[in-house]
């Protein structure tokens, strides 16, 4: 310990506090570089999207863009809603109540990112074997509440953050 | 370098060579002793440099036109077709140009692993040959994305979210890559700027390419090593020059048919729709080039795995150099390997196949089959044919086949000398 002790010497210090200055010198001018590239005021400015939902008759539904992603508003029926909750949770990939991805009281309204999670694509509705949406790029079935069930995708859609501002628009973001 | 020191005849081209050596380095690339037996799965070298020239020249011109912006850049491009003089000739041009960029670089690719020419002491240009494939591969994505047509918007959104498959990271990582919350015009802007930019990285990795390859010289079809220069070797120009050159004739042929007959069958119909961000078409593929990769991605049924898979497939390739335990190269005289490689370049070929068809049924299953059995090919056929081979006798020399009519047991020497 003693011999190592000696071997340090000014020098030592001195080239040791080059290097930490320079490479914190090196981070803080890549950083801005790097951070260029993430979204910029303008993007993060479309962060919300409000909707008209009056015209939304039961079992139909709508696709908008919101964040230059398409969302999916559904009018749920009644018979679609007990088909999504009567699935057992052991069935899913991604165990998820449908009462989960909906607000309370607003049962009828699914309101998910239309994005299918496996690549990105967007789903078509009233296709696959689960009643709900399939993706024609690589097969992943969802069922009526937007939940994976079968084919390579991960988890269910995404329900973004949104709220009702009245009982006739939602806001999305 | 050559073995002769070369002197220039001129006093002014004297006095600039002992400045900057240009003509001394002229003069080995011309006087480059080449083995004599190059045959034609050779001239692909020269015909690379051909297509990246081409697809630099074409692009500098094309970007004189093109917009890059999500409103603009489909109406840019349809009026590069329409209005700009000969816009048509230089995008069909460009477009099958990277066609054949890429099927040249397969051959080429092949070629190596057949004669094994990645193998000692070659596996830097093999290593550096690779690198330049894996740009090839990205400016190829981007230079598609910038018509922002249905399969450049969709061909985009699918590559990029590829990595939302990384674990924890994913999802910023692709933000950040997209500069938005979806492939948007901040996308398109980025790809642009990048896809000026690969070429140039390329052209770099190509001169530090050829320069390790002359550090070795070439290899040949018998796989020896051989004294240079020799009895075995010709000079790079006129012998090999004009070989390249008659090649490169045929191969433009080839190409001027596409340009000029079938412009656009190596593409996708739908990507003369604009791009729509509300509807993904019924059946995304990617450009033919990149199909076997694609096979690899959708035969995995976890999306996770299958992009470390597809990655893998390429990054094996960096390792294959160790991963051959042969001590011959060419397959000439390797009779098992020999059936191997043409397995693998069927198993390629197959895997190309049923990426460009729907992945259910019987193409998921071949495209299971056809992964495995590329795996398999480099991680357990190499080393273990490596070990277990009885290789045919190889010659002494490059001239002794040609002399003797063929590579006779008694001259051989062992597979176990030195090579």
């Amino acid at each position: 310990m003693s011999k190592e002790e000696k071997k340090v010497n000014r020098r030592d210090f001195l080239f040791t506090a080059s290097y930490t200055v320079g490479a914190v010198g090196v981070g803080a001018v890549i950083w801005p570089m790097i951070d260029q590239m993430n979204p910029d005021k303008a993007q993060q400015a479309l962060a919300t999207t409000e909707v008209d939902i009056s015209s939304i008759e039961p079992g139909k539904s709508i696709t908008v863009l919101w964040r230059g992603k398409p969302v999916f508003l559904k009018r749920r029926t009644s018979e679609e809603i007990a088909e999504a909750r009567a699935v057992k949770l052991d069935d899913l990939p991604d165990p998820q109540k449908d009462e989960d991805r909906v607000k309370e009281g607003k049962d009828e309204w699914l309101v998910m990112l239309g994005v299918c999670t496996h690549l990105g694509c967007v789903p078509l509705k009233d296709k696959g074997d689960f009643n709900g949406w399939f993706c024609p790029c690589h097969g992943s079935h969802y069922d009526v509440s937007g939940r994976i069930r079968k084919g390579p995708a991960p988890t269910n859609m995404e329900i973004p953050k949104f709220e009702f501002v009245d009982s006739n628009t939602i806001k999305i973001g | 370098m050559s073995e002769h020191e070369y002197v220039p005849k001129s006093k002014a081209a004297k006095w600039f060579n002992d400045r900057l050596p240009l003509l001394t380095l002229g003069a080995h690339l011309t006087d480059y002793p080449t083995p004599k037996n190059l045959n034609y799965w050779w001239t692909f070298g020269g015909i690379l440099t051909f297509c990246l020239i081409t697809q630099i020249v074409t692009g500098i011109v094309l970007a004189m036109h093109y917009v890059a912006h999500a409103d603009l850049a489909f109406a840019s491009v349809e009026h590069i077709m329409r209005d700009v003089n000969y816009g048509w000739l230089i995008r069909y041009i460009h477009s099958n140009g990277a066609s054949m960029f890429f099927l040249a670089v397969y051959i080429h690719i092949f070629r190596s692993l057949f004669y094994g020419s990645y193998k000692s002491p070659r596996e830097v240009i093999w290593i550096i040959g690779l690198m330049i494939y894996l740009l090839m591969m990205a400016a190829a994505f981007m230079g598609y994305v910038l018509p922002w047509g249905q399969m450049s918007f969709w061909g985009a959104t699918v590559i990029t979210n590829l990595f939302s498959a990384i674990p924890l990271v994913g999802d910023s990582i692709t933000t950040w890559l997209w500069g938005a919350y979806s492939v948007d015009n901040p996308t398109l802007n980025r790809f642009f700027s990048l896809h000026y930019l690969i070429p140039f990285l390329i052209l770099g990795l190509v001169v530090l390419h050829i320069w390790a390859l002359h550090v070795p010289g070439n290899n040949n079809p018998v796989g020896i090593d051989i004294k240079k220069p020799s009895k075995d070797t010709v000079p790079f120009h006129p012998y090999i020059t004009i070989k390249d050159a008659f090649a490169l004739l045929v191969f433009m042929i080839i190409f001027a048919g596409f340009v000029f007959f079938t412009p656009n069958v190596l593409g996708h119909s739908d990507n003369y729709i604009p791009a729509n961000p509300l509807v993904t078409p019924a059946h995304i593929v990617p450009e033919w080039y990149l199909l076997p990769f694609y096979a690899i991605l959708r035969s995995v049924p976890d999306k996770l795995g299958g992009v470390i898979l597809m990655f893998s497939a390429i990054f094996i390739l960096f390792v294959l150099p160790w991963l051959d335990t042969s001590k011959v190269r060419s397959a000439v005289f390797r009779p098992i390997y020999r059936q191997f490689f043409w397995i693998l370049v069927i198993d390629v070929l197959m895997l190309g196949y049923v990426g460009a068809m729907p992945a259910e049924g019987i193409y998921l299953v071949l495209a299971r089959v056809g992964t495995i059995y590329y795996f398999l090919h480099f991680i357990v056929v190499m080393p273990v044919v490596g070990y277990l081979e009885k290789t045919d006798p190889i010659p002494m020399s490059i001239s002794e086949p040609v002399l003797t009519g063929g590579a006779e047991p008694s001259l051989a020497r062992k597979v176990n000398d030195k090579v």
